[in-house]
């Protein structure tokens, strides 16, 4: 995506230097693997190669979700996912004139902002009433859609795509929705979510249900072969996680976490509280722990929004402490966050501490007032933010926490 | 493993769309203020105080202007679209254009300033463009020093203000720019104009020794020595500075208390510099380059300046077989004039803007080293939030690959790093914050 809007090269989007790898003693070949011998150890490459392995890492990642719908191989439809989508939607940039994005999730806004920064209109379909619903309440939906409206993104709810059209020669031309719509366009991008990427390994041995089924050791059923990031699947997700959860940072801890198995240091997977950001054109989004879209009087939360300046707080608690935390335009602390969900500090005690939190620039407003200040118009109840709020006492609070957990 | 290039997947620059109409007539009116200070250069057309106002005023306009028309009304938010499409931000054609030209002025204005009209029997011409503000303020006509001196802070206010309306969400950038502006304009140039008129030593109070490198030297030794009280207090201010003041602030703040909140290189870097900083190379040898050019420079800048001293108090003007007075002439030449003008501004659109800070201020070599070990000053991760997209490496002007340690959770404690905040201002998910504190909070073994 920023590549794209010009604001990096491809080779900036690289984690490592090329030559990171040969330094690390790393070597990094590029072939297919068209079979595996697991009783052999043996790898076979489309080149022709044998490979073989004492311990082999599965981490083949996911592929995009398809519709399920007539005309989705016309030329013009892609998802979003490999630097080869990229190129595709480059290339496809200098001709086309119109792009229908379909999808109301993360992917869906990178490719609206991408589009918008070249000046191609975007009609954008999602199937929900509202944006990125999973996760989002009414309200702060309600500051979001306007936003990406601003920009000109023709945005539409409750539209599902049952039906791509094309031409004769085989390109896109227009999509039809569920209301009978038909919406013209020579570029389609499909952003509805990832699946994991195991066909090929269907006949091959590994117990498979959506992804490749793994232990908490990321052990799958043939030894000494583990299964990592978007295709694996656990057997026993941890409280609070998903089977399979396709984010980045899932990726990069169960690979650390082979790393160590493998290093002979047996590790269990432990993801921690969970936790996911976004950013949705120039609204940050953060969230940390369990944020369910709606509320009931079990499951409570106080929301305060600024909606001139687009940013909003709300935390999710019961009666048995805080459950999760999701704002907009502003930048929480995650080892805060996460301290405060995992030993369930009542409510109260977190807004009161709540500056211990704030992870904004220096000289940034604070907020805790506010929220507060919804509290007592909520409950009654006056809090008031009582310790010092500096780097020395977020330290204190992390460490002091940290000898009371078992 | 061979990666796709970026040519066969198409994944070239997207042609820039160019500028609004309006900001073609801002330019038009910058070019209108050049042509006057050229037509004063050639001969003279217009009264002097006429054509510096209207070429001033012109300038303003249009770098005003300009910013305007680029940022007002726009959200706030990251604005770096087309940056590797532009020509001017892209090492395109403009860009080599105009660091000739830069360059060129710099070697004029060292080493040629009769050419630019500089002369002791009245000046003429470029220079003399700028003799009724001279004279208005310090009552003689104008060096190429107060010329250049005039352009300098035009350019960190004119651009400082472009940069407050790019970056007006964030308060932290605000009130660094502030503040850059702020000693520029009073430290840099008119107290010293002042100290002059009131016929004192002409001191840019801020500006320390080793940047300053000439504080030492015999002539303005005896030049403070000899204006009574008032010198030997700015003498006592410039150690005072060395020895407490800047250990104490960069022990607190880090480097960032200088090199981004007051310097006067680090000023135009900031704010003139601004289009360029994703030009520093990241590189782990570019990084290698720079330990092996900046500490043989404070090296340099050590032994010079002991070697003046030594002359000074004994007498004697040469150490062993080397003459201070000819180290000094040469550090001033390859580095005072060479290293930190003509390289350290003229190649701001090739190779961005911190150059001089990164690869040759023996000043920020010091601070640099003070901030590794004994400083509170870091740059905090946040958790496991990085995304590794690779902004805040690309954005920094100092080089460093921020990325490198942002997705391995670590804090980001370098030497170079000035503190201008902008790694944690392009990160989009908030994994980034400059922070103040004598502990780790983000590394699981100090808790």
């Amino acid at each position: 995506m920023y590549v794209y809007m010009g604001h990096m090269r491809f080779k900036d989007t690289k984690p490592y230097e090329d030559g990171f790898w040969e330094k690390n003693n790393i070597r990094l070949v590029q072939d297919l693997i068209t079979d595996i011998a697991f009783e052999q150890k043996t790898l076979f490459g489309q080149s022709g190669t044998e490979y073989t392995y004492d311990q082999l890492v599965i981490a083949t990642g996911s592929s995009p979700q398809t519709l399920d719908v007539e005309g989705e191989n016309l030329e013009g439809v892609t998802g979003f996912h490999s630097l080869q989508d990229l190129s595709f939607i480059e290339a496809s940039s200098k001709s086309h004139t119109k792009a229908v994005i379909v999808g109301g999730g993360l992917i869906g806004i990178e490719l609206a902002e991408m589009f918008h920064s070249r000046n191609i209109p975007v009609t954008h379909l999602v199937r929900e009433n509202r944006y990125a619903a999973s996760s989002l309440s009414t309200e702060e939906s309600a500051i979001l859609n306007p936003h990406i409206k601003d920009h000109g993104i023709d945005l539409r709810f409750q539209s599902e795509v049952i039906k791509i059209n094309g031409t004769e020669d085989g390109k896109v031309k227009s999509v039809t929705t569920q209301k009978g719509e038909e919406i013209n366009s020579d570029l389609v991008c499909i952003a509805i979510g990832v699946k994991p990427n195991v066909r090929w390994l269907f006949d091959s041995g590994l117990e498979i249900n959506a992804g490749i089924l793994v232990d908490e050791y990321l052990q799958t059923n043939i030894p000494d072969v583990f299964a990592i990031g978007d295709c694996a699947e656990l057997r026993h997700p941890g409280p609070g996680r998903k089977s399979i959860e396709p984010v980045w940072y899932t990726g990069r801890m169960m690979g650390e976490t082979v790393a160590k198995t493998i290093c002979l240091q047996k590790t269990k997977y432990d993801p921690g509280i969970w936790f996911n950001s976004a950013k949705f054109f120039a609204i940050e989004y953060q969230c940390y722990g369990e944020v369910l879209p709606e509320h009931s009087a079990k499951q409570k939360a106080i929301f305060w929004q600024d909606s001139k300046q687009e940013k909003s707080i709300r935390i999710c608690y019961t009666d048995s402490g805080v459950t999760g935390f999701s704002v907009l335009g502003i930048r929480l602390r995650q080892r805060v966050c996460e301290k405060w969900i995992q030993l369930h500090y009542p409510v109260e005690k977190v807004l009161e501490d709540l500056e211990l939190a704030f992870f904004n620039p220096e000289f940034s407003v604070s907020y805790g007032d506010k929220i507060r200040a919804v509290y007592q118009s909520m409950t009654g109840v006056h809090l008031q933010t009582k310790r010092n709020r500096g780097y020395n006492s977020i330290y204190r609070f992390l460490k002091h926490e940290n000898a009371q957990t078992p | 493993m061979s990666y796709p290039t970026e040519e066969s997947l198409s994944l070239r620059p997207a042609a820039y769309p160019g500028i609004s109409s309006a900001q073609k007539l801002y330019i038009a009116l910058g070019v209108i203020a050049l042509l006057i200070s050229g037509l004063n250069m050639a001969g003279k057309f217009l009264p002097p105080d006429l054509s510096l106002w209207l070429a001033v005023g012109l300038v303003s306009i249009s770098v005003i202007g300009y910013a305007v028309s680029m940022y007002q009304g726009k959200q706030a938010g990251i604005k770096n679209n087309y940056v590797y499409s532009s020509s001017l931000t892209r090492r395109g054609t403009i860009a080599w254009v105009l660091t000739l030209v830069i360059t060129a002025f710099y070697v004029l204005l060292y080493f040629f300033p009769s050419l630019l009209g500089f002369s002791d029997s009245g000046n003429t011409g470029f220079i003399a463009l700028f003799d009724p503000l001279s004279q208005w303020i310090s009552l003689k006509p104008a060096s190429q020093w107060f010329v250049y001196g005039c352009l300098y802070t035009l350019a960190i206010l004119l651009f400082g203000v472009k940069f407050l309306l790019k970056y007006k969400g964030n308060r932290y950038q605000q009130l660094r720019t502030g503040s850059v502006m702020f000693f520029q304009l009073c430290f840099a140039f008119i107290i010293p104009e002042v100290l002059e008129r009131l016929n004192q030593p002409a001191m840019d109070l801020k500006n320390m020794w080793p940047l300053n490198y000439y504080f030492f030297f015999d002539w303005h030794l005896d030049q403070l020595r000899a204006a009574g009280n008032p010198g030997l207090i700015m003498l006592a201010w410039g150690i005072l500075m060395i020895l407490v003041i800047s250990p104490v602030l960069t022990y607190f703040y880090g480097k960032r208390w200088y090199c981004s909140w007051v310097c006067g290189c680090g000023g135009l870097a900031e704010t003139a510099g601004d289009p360029f900083r994703h030009l520093s190379d990241n590189s782990q040898s570019a990084w290698r380059i720079e330990r092996w050019v900046l500490y043989p420079v404070l090296i340099f800048v050590l032994l010079m300046t002991a070697a003046v001293l030594w002359t000074y108090i004994t007498g004697q003007e040469s150490i062993l077989f080397l003459n201070s007075y000819a180290i000094r002439e040469w550090y001033g030449f390859l580095i005072g004039a060479i290293f930190s003008g003509v390289i350290g501004v003229g190649f701001y659109p090739l190779f961005g803007p911190r150059v001089w800070c990164r690869f040759g201020c023996p000043m920020a070599a010091i601070l640099g080293i003070q901030q590794k070990y004994f400083s509170r000053f870091r740059i905090s991760t946040n958790g496991g939030q990085c995304i590794s997209c690779g902004n805040c490496s690309t954005y920094c002007e100092m080089g460093i690959d921020v990325r490198h340690y942002a997705q391995q959770g670590k804090n980001i404690v370098r030497a170079s790093c000035v503190g201008c905040g902008i790694c944690a201002d392009v990160c989009p998910r908030g994994v980034l914050k400059l922070e103040n504190g004598s502990v780790d909070l983000h590394s699981k073994s100090a808790l």
